[in-house]
């Protein structure tokens, strides 16, 4: 006799475990240590959410010109920051001339646009990136200095706020990495003098504060420099961060190549590539795909870093805050100044870290079978 | 002989030829007065136990082993330390390796024309059709545009053999091509081997599999320590092998 097998229909899960009653079973109240601590939460929550949230929007002022206008309330006095926003934002940098930075910012935006979409072949994206990386510093060099084309030339010592923020991370960033990888190659590479060579510099740089850097290129390379050659104090500042970082760069990207199997390099080598070509190809794109997070985290401790140029009297992001709480007619609302300067670089941190993990995703490609 | 090597006849062109090489892993003596030469089409099966040289030898042909005495002289063209040089050679031959080692960032496609592209310097256009040609003929042109991590390892290694034949290479040498893969996936390759020998390519193969040696291969090679202890054709090595050491080895792979 034939038996006939019945195939068990598929049944929806117990309505315990999905849903939100689901999720909240699972992770707030899964057992009694647990739900103690879900207790606890909430109770500290209680009492530090109302009067956070009355200072900063409740009970904050965010109407009016003067300081003034805030004492009727007892929260945050925001108008503090609306007074000075444009000077956050530009520092020193002539109202009049302020549109020349506005569009380099839009010329990059739009520029960078097609990268971060799937419009156009990785190919083009290769070539647009290149061309970014070569054409735009010197476009916007000029747009920011000026001295060409009609441009009124404006002193570097007032350039300021966000936008020297991102001109020191900006320039840091797209240099150390180039750097660090050439300096992370050389490291691996075969020839001794080259490594050595990079190896003292990788440990040189990284075995000093960046204070100290940024202290030696304004302070003490001067008196180093023939009199009468002078160059400029921003400069030189890109230059101590920029090298500063380019060690810290190597020693993540090192760690990428490290994890590339050497029977990449063999295969690579056996179909007729050189070593630049192998590198380039098959085992950087490899490499700085296990490091983007490692990557993004130096970028991300180089952006925060830029604010100790306050030290060398650069009037970046936070300096020019710290600035205007000492302002005789805004006295006393260096809270503000500070939440405020905390958030915008909170905000472009926390941007890199989603774009990095983004990447990640998209990057993968199972290679891990 | 085997009817393949019988209906594919040598010419008298030699084609790999190795001189009294020797080498040295720091103060071991890895390869010892190793010589050899190979004709056009000939195909050789090199086997003996592992850490005998083997793959060692092979990879002294395209250099990605350094040898320390002798010379090896490779289509005409001998091997120095002259780097361009050396890429030259490394043009010619196509190496199959036991991990595969494709590109993993890279599609089938992509590892296939990334060569031809970058060394050889075709028009993109060019490369992915004789690549898909290749594809073809070891059987897998609908994988094209997987990564090579979405394969199984029967495919991956074809995917290998076709990336290095999309260079057009004079010499293939494998290295235990067969080793680092599931038996169901075994036939699937060694089928693609011989299609490969079928076409009258010079083969240099680093392999366990006894049932390729006989049905394929001109001459079998057997190493042990680093020597050339005996070679024969494969009639000869299996039913009569000379030395004491080949009959060891012989028993011990035959009767597993």
């Amino acid at each position: 006799m034939t038996e006939f097998r019945v195939p068990h229909p598929d049944l929806p899960p117990p309505a315990s475990t999905i849903g939100a009653l689901g999720w909240m079973r699972r992770n707030l109240f899964s057992s009694p240590s647990n739900i103690a601590l879900t207790a606890l939460a909430a109770y500290l929550l209680w009492i530090a959410l109302p009067p956070l949230l009355n200072w900063t929007v409740f009970k904050a002022t965010w109407s009016g010109d003067t300081r003034e206008a805030c004492q009727a309330n007892s929260g945050a006095c925001w108008v503090f920051i609306r007074v000075h926003f444009d000077q956050f934002l530009y520092g020193f940098y002539p109202e009049a001339q302020r549109w020349r930075v506005n569009l380099a910012v839009l010329l990059l935006i739009l520029g960078a646009a097609p990268l971060f979409t799937q419009i156009i072949t990785n190919a083009a994206k290769v070539k647009l990136g290149l061309s970014l990386l070569v054409g735009y510093p010197i476009i916007a060099f000029i747009l920011f200095k000026g001295g060409l084309f009609g441009l009124p030339d404006i002193e570097t010592s007032r350039w300021g706020g966000l936008f020297l923020t991102l001109v020191i991370a900006g320039v840091g960033m797209t240099a150390a990495l180039p750097l660090g990888v050439l300096l992370a190659l050389g490291r691996r590479s075969k020839m001794p003098a080259i490594q050595t060579l990079c190896i003292t510099f990788i440990e040189f740089w990284r075995g000093i504060p960046l204070i100290t850097v940024l202290f030696m290129s304004s302070v003490m390379l001067p008196l180093f420099l023939p009199e009468g050659m002078n160059f400029d104090k921003l400069l030189r500042a890109l230059i101590g961060v920029t090298l500063f970082q380019s060690a810290y760069m190597a020693e993540v990207v090192r760690g990428g190549l490290q994890a590339i199997p050497k029977g990449q390099i063999e295969a690579a080598a056996a179909l007729g590539l050189g070593y630049w070509k192998a590198m380039a190809l098959i085992v950087l794109p490899q490499a700085l795909k296990l490091v983007i997070p490692g990557i993004v985290n130096t970028f991300i401790a180089l952006f925060k870093d830029t604010s100790l140029v306050l030290i060398i009297g650069l009037f970046d992001l936070m300096n020019i805050v710290h600035n205007a709480t000492t302002n005789p007619e805004w006295l006393g609302f260096s809270t503000e100044g500070y939440v405020f300067a905390a958030a915008v670089y909170w905000l472009f941190c926390f941007s890199m870290s989603r774009y990095s993990q983004s990447l990640e995703k998209r990057l993968h490609t199972g290679h891990k079978r | 002989m085997n009817a393949l090597a019988a209906s594919t006849p040598l010419s008298d062109q030699v084609m790999i030829q190795m001189d009294s090489i020797h080498k040295w892993y720091g103060a071991f003596h890895v390869l010892k007065e190793i010589n050899l030469t190979i004709q056009k089409s000939e195909r050789i099966v090199i086997c003996g136990p592992s850490g005998s040289g083997k793959s060692t030898t092979i990879r002294c042909i395209n250099r990605l082993e350094e040898y320390q005495r002798g010379r090896i002289v490779v289509d005409g063209q001998e091997l120095s330390n002259d780097v361009k040089q050396i890429e030259r050679i490394r043009r010619e031959v196509g190496m199959v390796f036991q991990h595969f080692n494709l590109f993993p960032h890279l599609t089938v496609l992509e590892n296939c024309v990334l060569a031809p592209i970058w060394v050889r310097k075709l028009p993109r256009k060019e490369a992915e059709d004789i690549a898909m040609g290749y594809l073809e003929r070891v059987k897998i042109p609908e994988q094209a545009k997987k990564y090579p991590g979405q394969l199984s390892g029967g495919q991956q290694q074809r995917v290998a053999i076709a990336r290095s034949l999309c260079m057009n290479p004079k010499i293939m040498l494998f290295d235990e091509p067969t080793s680092a893969l599931d038996p169901e996936m075994i036939k699937e390759v060694l089928d693609t081997m011989v299609t490969l020998a079928e076409d009258g390519m010079t083969m240099i193969c680093v392999t366990h599999e006894m049932g390729f040696a006989k049905t394929v291969a001109h001459r079998v090679i057997f190493m042990d320590s680093g020597e050339i202890i005996e070679q024969n054709t494969p009639e000869e090595f299996f039913t009569h092998p000379q030395s004491e050491r080949t009959k060891l080895f012989l028993s011990q792979i035959l009767h597993h």
